[in-house]
């Protein structure tokens, strides 16, 4: 099953990226496979709707889950539409995150935030 | 004539200066363009209210046509539009109703449709026709009804006093298009001068003609004053920081209509602005 997590850097090793809609990169990684590629979120410097596009780029690439410390209830609305889980990422490295989900210790995320709507956030 | 009343942040005085310099003109019309929060009609609680529905265009799908090829999507800049399980999905909130999606869409699946963001209402108090734009919370963008507001005001000889919304974004750029000319509302502060700037930027990029009235000001030291004289802004008015007007005004009161004190201070504002408008207009028939 593939899943993707928002990234800061191209490395595994790095930390999970605090936004999902504006974070730089995801990682599309294949749990079966245990292969991740990165790809570039072209949402990141939108004007507006950054979650929308984002969320567009994570269904089109064929995940069943993402991973992150956030999400916004738009992008909220275009994964739950595609039947995507949303799971509450933890504080460390994309690795060991995908390592926690592989456990199935993730929780799903509960709570939705309204959105920042170009006013930033972090 | 159209007074725009206008500064960098909230708080500096626009509504304070616009409403009392309506209350002391003959006749006039006050128009409140900060539809974020409109607060003018606070002051003079208008009868007779009247109000109209605003509303703006947004996309509507026939998921039949529709045949994903995104190019609506990726059109947007807003990313109002997602193609998601063979479905269009369409953010309402977000769309900026440009109207590009359904002229670009090939398959002509997507139409038209009227969203409503809010209200013009408009009354009396008395001498003064009082007109309110509200626009609703979480909506995008005023414009549509600044756009309505601008079109009801008469262009004639009528006092027009345009209370504006705060900053210098297009909201604003709208709402002193029009106008004959700009009052930069300042505060006696280095934040106050940041402000300043960035309206007197924007009314520079308008070439309106343009004064600035000084509002809270102090003994000693004023960078508003200093960023003035070194620009060559005309200072045409200057209100003291003074305890009785605050009082009036964080009650709702209308200083002018109170206390002669004050009537006096807004009706030479008013003649002063009045001498500044005819100066422009000699000016503008001179070129």
């Amino acid at each position: 099953m593939k899943i993707v997590l928002p990234a800061n850097e191209r490395s595994m090793e790095k930390g999970i990226s605090v936004s999902f809609g504006r974070a730089p990169y995801f990682l599309v990684y294949d749990t079966d496979t245990q292969e991740g590629v990165f790809i570039e979120n072209n949402a990141a410097k939108s004007q507006g709707g950054a979650g929308i596009k984002a969320a567009q780029t994570v269904v089109d690439t064929g995940a069943k889950a993402l991973l992150t410390p956030r999400c916004g209830e738009n992008a909220a609305d275009v994964l739950k539409a595609a039947n995507i889980e949303i799971y509450q990422s933890i504080n460390g490295s994309l690795e060991n995150n995908i390592s926690t989900f592989n456990k199935g210790e993730l929780k799903i995320l509960s709570e939705i935030h309204a959105g920042f709507h170009g006013k930033g956030g972090e | 004539m159209r007074i725009a009343v206008l500064s960098g942040k909230g708080g500096t005085g626009k509504t304070l200066i616009s409403v009392n310099l309506a209350a002391v003109s003959k006749e006039a019309i006050y128009i409140d363009c900060d539809v974020e929060e409109p607060n003018g009609h606070l002051f003079f609680k208008p009868e007779n209210l009247a109000a109209e529905y605003i509303s703006v265009k947004i996309p509507l799908v026939d998921n039949e046509l529709c045949n994903g090829c995104r190019i609506c999507a990726v059109f947007c800049q807003y990313n109002a539009l997602a193609y998601i399980n063979q479905k269009l999905l369409i953010f309402d909130d977000v769309c900026h109703s440009c109207g590009g999606c359904v002229l670009f869409c090939p398959e002509k699946a997507l139409a038209e449709k009227e969203k409503n963001i809010g209200i013009v209402q408009s009354g009396t108090s008395g001498l003064v026709h009082v007109i309110t734009g509200i626009l609703d919370t979480g909506e995008a963008s005023g414009v549509p009804i600044i756009k309505k507001l601008m079109q009801n005001a008469p262009a004639g000889q009528e006092d027009v006093f345009i209370d504006c919304p705060p900053g210098s974004d297009c909201i604003v750029m709208e709402s002193i298009k029009d106008a004959d000319y700009c009052v930069l509302v300042a505060e006696p502060t280095l934040f106050g001068v940041h402000n300043l700037k960035m309206v007197h930027d924007l009314v520079r990029l308008f070439r309106k003609p343009h004064g600035a009235v000084l509002n809270k000001c102090l003994e000693g030291y004023d960078p508003a004053a200093q960023y003035c004289e070194d620009h060559g802004i005309r200072i045409i008015g200057r209100i003291p920081f003074d305890h009785d007007l605050g009082t009036l005004n964080s009650n709702a009161l209308i200083a002018a209509r109170e206390n002669g004190k004050y009537r006096e201070v807004f009706t030479s504002l008013l003649q002063k602005v009045r001498e500044e408008v005819q100066d422009a207009a000699a000016i503008d028939f001179k070129r």
